[in-house]
């Protein structure tokens, strides 16, 4: 599903590398967790995927089914299946929550060739999933992200992502944050949305969100390149012994 | 010692030679004639504002004027103002002036609601004229501006405008100003609107231009606003010419216990200059200035502005945002002054602007003049691109660029708007902002669920 081969990255302005010839792979059904210290370039990685701009791609690509997602745009990547949910999901004062969710889904819709959503299918929806993750309505009346709690923000995230469907959703630190219901809630809804056809890269300092969203596998992270990878019980391990084996400094 | 003659530019001569030969026929005898007389005195002590004067740095009127345009007088009507006065947008009571002259044949003077009175401004100079002239005199800041000085020697005609004490307006008073455009004039008028104690009301300044000549226009509009009253007003300048040169003073004196709003809306504005002059002439009092300017191409706006503390424990409030693209100018000025009796004085004063491209241009410079030791006054001024992060976030979620920067100025711009009170009025300003935007490339509507 999500192919990512040498990928080499440094900061647009600066002389800065952070990713060093990186290769993952992530398939359809999997739940990949990334784990690392400070500065191991895990951000970076995730918001390279999403398609930020302040990031030069120096080698290798990206490729989402084979699509190679480096020759598009944020919003194209977006419409082709991939969700990054933010560590600090940003405010957007002035637009409501809802206005921001109909626009989102209907310009995926369209960049897909597909119909608009009508109104009260579009209601239906939001209120359905809404409810799921203990979100409540007059919260999605409210201008996006402003005002909210960590835990309302990231509630927010993962609705976006049960509403918008994509086939490859990057949770970027998603437990930051969180307090242990929050935590329980937002996995809860990460877990429900778990299929065969979508795959998960779950991006962490801690073992402690993967008790909640249990990966098949795990990755290390060190110096911008995947040094280590094993199953769920490398997390376990990792939590014991630190990322110092790894040769890393935060 | 030898007497300095300052050189005249040909549109100051065109001045002195306009009111030499209008000055007699102006409405208004005795002290008024009087005020006139002094007060063109005063600009051709001055001269047109120029750009060494600190208060009119960044709007170079004497480069701007190259030559005076002939007064407007009332003519005929072109078809393209009988169109525009068949729209209604804002519901309540309309006042409608053209080209700067009151029109009460357009204007719903049978039905203002009880406590409102209204006459032409040329009618109140000719019948009362040393309380008119006592009226129309300037406060202590605005004295020595020569725009203002203009406006007093040369206004045809206005209105004044009278809201008894306890009047609750349930709807705004439009004041609908259109320029004909019909030929190039030169535009002078004066609104004067009193509000008596504990009443409270809008007014709502809508400025536009129907058709294809420009204008020179200097306008001002005054609020004195009674004890405990409380007023809201709301401008609306769109659709002028290029070239038109609009200058619009507004002057408050705001009582004890009052309030005094304003929020205003600047596109397509031609040179703008919005100079405000707020005095505080009672205790406890709040005012609020708040605006936003979209420009572009060659457009300039210059929002000028001085509150006057003169009294103790008063609050002022300041918003100013400017989206400027092309090769457009903006402009903040904003000076609170505390006087040193004027303790417990409150106040806060914002400028934000927008570059979005490389030729656009933005000045700022809010100054604070405290002479009083128990104050609590700031400010802050910002100039920035449009925020990437904030686009980012958009376009992950799917909204293709032109969208996803349409909906990051939609909120900055939005911060203003909500400060509307009125609903239409509101939607309106939204409405003039999706315009403004949708006129950029390529940028799509958005839906608002």
């Amino acid at each position: 599903m999500l192919e990512i081969r040498n990928l080499v990255v440094k900061i647009a302005d600066e002389d800065k590398q952070i990713l060093n010839g990186l290769n993952l792979t992530v398939n359809a059904g999997e739940v990949a967790a990334i784990m690392g210290p400070n500065g191991s370039g895990k951000s970076t990685l995730s918001y390279v995927i999403a398609g930020k701009e302040d990031y030069e791609v120096l080698d290798g690509e990206i490729l989402l089914n084979g699509e190679n997602l480096l020759e598009m745009e944020a919003d194209a990547r977006a419409a082709a299946g991939i969700f990054l949910a933010f560590q600090y999901p940003l405010e957007i004062p002035g637009v409501a929550t809802m206005t921001f969710l109909k626009a989102a889904m209907n310009a995926q819709r369209k960049a897909r060739g597909e119909a608009e959503l009508l109104t009260p299918d579009f209601i239906k929806q939001v209120n359905s999933a809404a409810d799921g993750l203990g979100i409540a309505r007059d919260m999605l009346r409210r201008p996006l992200n402003v005002g909210f709690s960590g835990g309302e923000k990231k509630r927010m995230e993962i609705l976006q992502m049960a509403l918008l469907a994509p086939s490859m959703c990057i949770l970027d630190e998603t437990d930051s944050g969180l307090d242990i219901d929050a935590l329980r809630i937002v996995a809860d809804g990460v877990n429900a949305l778990r299929a065969k056809n979508r795959g998960f890269l779950v991006i962490t300092h801690y073992q402690r969100l993967l008790d909640h969203i249990v990966p098949d596998t795990v990755h290390v992270m060190s110096n911008g390149r995947i040094v280590r990878t094993g199953g769920k019980e490398l997390a376990l391990e990792l939590e014991k012994s630190g990322y110092a084996s790894y040769g890393e400094a935060a | 010692m030898a007497i300095i003659t300052p050189l005249k530019t040909a549109a100051e001569q065109q001045l002195a030679e306009q009111f030499a030969n209008v000055k007699a026929e102006l409405p208004g005898a005795g002290p008024v004639r009087k005020l006139r007389e002094e007060a063109f005195a005063g600009f051709e002590a001055k001269g047109l504002p120029h750009r060494r004067l600190e208060s009119w740095r960044y709007t170079d009127l004497r480069s701007l004027v190259r030559e005076a345009m002939p007064l407007a007088r009332r003519s005929e009507r072109p078809q393209a103002v009988a169109d525009r006065l068949a729209i209604q947008t804002i519901p309540g009571p309309r006042l409608v002036s053209i080209d700067g002259i009151f029109s009460p044949a357009d204007s719903d003077l049978d039905t203002l609601p009880e406590g409102v009175t209204v006459r032409s401004l040329a009618e109140a100079l000719t019948e009362a004229p040393e309380a008119m002239a006592a009226a129309l005199e300037l406060p202590e800041v605005a004295r020595d501006d020569s725009a203002l000085m203009l406006n007093a020697a040369f206004a045809r005609d206005g209105m004044v405008i009278e809201i008894a004490p306890g009047v609750e307006l349930a709807r705004p008073i439009l004041l609908l100003g259109i320029n004909s455009g019909a030929k190039e004039t030169a535009q002078y008028s004066r609104v004067l609107v009193t509000v008596g104690a504990g009443a409270k009301a809008t007014v709502v300044e809508q400025c536009e231009s129907v058709g294809p000549a420009p204008n020179q226009v200097n306008s001002a509009l005054s609020f004195v606003v009674g004890d405990k009253a409380e007023v809201e007003h709301v401008r609306l300048v769109t659709r002028q010419r290029p070239e038109t040169v609009l200058v619009q003073s507004l002057l408050a004196e705001v009582g004890a216990h009052a309030s005094f709003a304003s929020v205003a809306l600047a596109t397509c504005c031609g040179v703008l200059r919005q100079q405000s002059f707020v005095r505080y002439a009672g205790e406890h009092s709040r005012a609020a200035l708040r605006g936003i300017n979209l420009l572009r191409k060659q457009e300039h706006s210059d929002v000028t502005l001085v509150m006057d503390h003169a009294a103790a424990h008063g609050e002022s409030r300041e918003l100013f945002k400017n989206i400027i693209e092309g090769e457009a100018t903006g402009v903040f000025q904003g000076k609170v002054i505390v006087r040193p009796h004027s303790q417990k004085t409150d106040g806060g004063m914002k400028s934000n602007a927008l570059l979005l491209n490389d030729g656009a241009t933005m000045f700022n410079k809010p100054e604070l003049e405290i002479f009083a030791d128990d104050v609590v006054c700031g400010h802050g001024a910002t100039v920035a691109q449009m925020d990437g992060e904030q686009l980012f976030y958009l376009m992950a979620r799917g909204l293709p660029r032109p969208q996803a920067e349409a909906l990051v100025l939609a909120a900055f711009a939005g911060e203003v708007t909500e400060f509307v009170s009125d609903e239409t009025v509101r939607e309106i300003f939204m409405r003039e902002i999706d315009r403004w935007l949708s006129q950029r490339e390529a940028a799509p509507k958005l839906e608002t669920v």
